[in-house]
């Protein structure tokens, strides 16, 4: 294998992987800077909850009814059971059976 | 968490901590495990070598992103096609920042190498696991690091057997692997719900969300709709 093989792909994957350092760090850093208002802090804790919601309502449209049965059975089985494994194998296993069957 | 919230407690992080962010990883596993060699076989097929496959999995440790540079890897890797796909990774990856953020007033008082540690790690794993832990009240930010390392390890080796049985997972969305990250977090926001703090954020980001994603390409309306809700949250803050 020649230099000019392996020092693209590398080069890239070094690349990707500071950038993506460069944010995990940077919203940590930021706060570290602001001072905590009121107003932040009730905008960061109910943060992690609206990062959930806006990253599971678009994608289950996105992968279709499929998507949306493999939600609803996650949600019911971790209600009904509490547990986190039975929950994600029931809904994986929903998507699953759901697109096995040919919908969308 | 007898004393209220003004003076600032320094937060531990334990070996125990660690491990029961571990455990608490554990019903992940297999979403993980599928995800991670999905991201190894779109490696094979894109002609990556498994060393550089490896690396990329442990480097950049960001599997959607990684699924999305892989469709767009290019042949031939001018500066221009490398700034692009530093463009993607970071688009999709910009939810770390917010995830950051939201964890820093905890994160914050922990002792900073092992914070340092789990916040290279921080994934939409590490993330739920430490919000959901902190949001019960929990301290130590052990759980959070543990969480991210045990997860970070069974990625990059899971990327091994992918990239050798490239062949037999060409169809992600059979297997349900565009659905691993929702369903996650589906499993894990319940229970993380508090009606009067969320009851306004959450139909927000959702909404905001789901018209970003109508109007915008790529992974912008996780952004989009997180700030919109949070920002919700932070200016009503005292309607009871």
């Amino acid at each position: 294998m020649t230099a000019a093989d392996w020092t693209g792909p590398v080069a890239a994957i070094l690349a990707m992987a500071a950038a993506t350092y460069a944010v995990r760090f940077a919203g940590y850093w930021i706060m570290s800077r602001v001072p905590l208002t009121p107003f932040l802090r009730a905008a960061l804790e109910a943060l992690p909850g609206a990062i959930i919601v806006a990253t599971v309502v678009p994608l289950a449209m996105r992968g279709g009814i499929s998507a949306w049965i493999g939600v609803a059975v996650a949600a019911a089985t971790m209600l009904a059971v509490r547990k986190d494994i039975a929950a994600m194998a029931a809904g994986m296993g929903a998507v699953m059976a759901a697109r096995a069957l040919g919908l969308p | 968490m007898h004393t209220p919230d003004s003076a600032p407690r320094p937060v531990p992080c334990t070996l125990a901590g660690m491990v029961e962010g571990a455990r608490l990883s554990m019903p992940m596993l297999p979403g993980v495990l599928v995800f991670a060699a999905a991201v190894g076989a779109a490696s094979a097929e894109k002609g990556l070598t498994l060393g550089q496959a490896v690396l990329m999995s442990f480097s950049v440790y960001a599997g959607a992103s990684q699924l999305l540079a892989l469709q767009l890897w290019p042949e031939i890797f001018s500066l221009s096609a490398i700034v692009a796909l530093v463009v993607v990774t970071t688009a999709v990856n910009l939810r770390f920042l917010l995830m950051g953020a939201a964890l820093q007033p905890w994160l914050s008082r922990g002792p900073a190498g092992p914070v340092h540690l789990g916040l290279a790690g921080l994934t939409d794993a590490n993330f739920v696991i430490g919000s959901r832990y902190h949001a019960g009240g929990g301290q130590d930010a052990g759980v959070f690091v543990g969480a991210g390392v045990f997860m970070w390890i069974i990625w990059t080796l899971a990327t091994i057997p992918g990239h050798a049985l490239g062949h037999l997972l060409t169809d992600p969305k059979r297997f349900a692997i565009d659905m691993v990250m929702p369903l996650t977090f589906t499993v894990m926001s319940v229970g993380l719900f508090r009606m009067r703090r969320d009851r306004l954020a959450w139909p927000v980001a959702g909404a905001v969300a789901v018209i970003t994603a109508h109007l915008v390409e790529g992974f912008w309306f996780i952004i989009a709709g997180a700030l919109a809700g949070s920002l919700a949250a932070g200016m009503f803050r005292d309607r009871g």
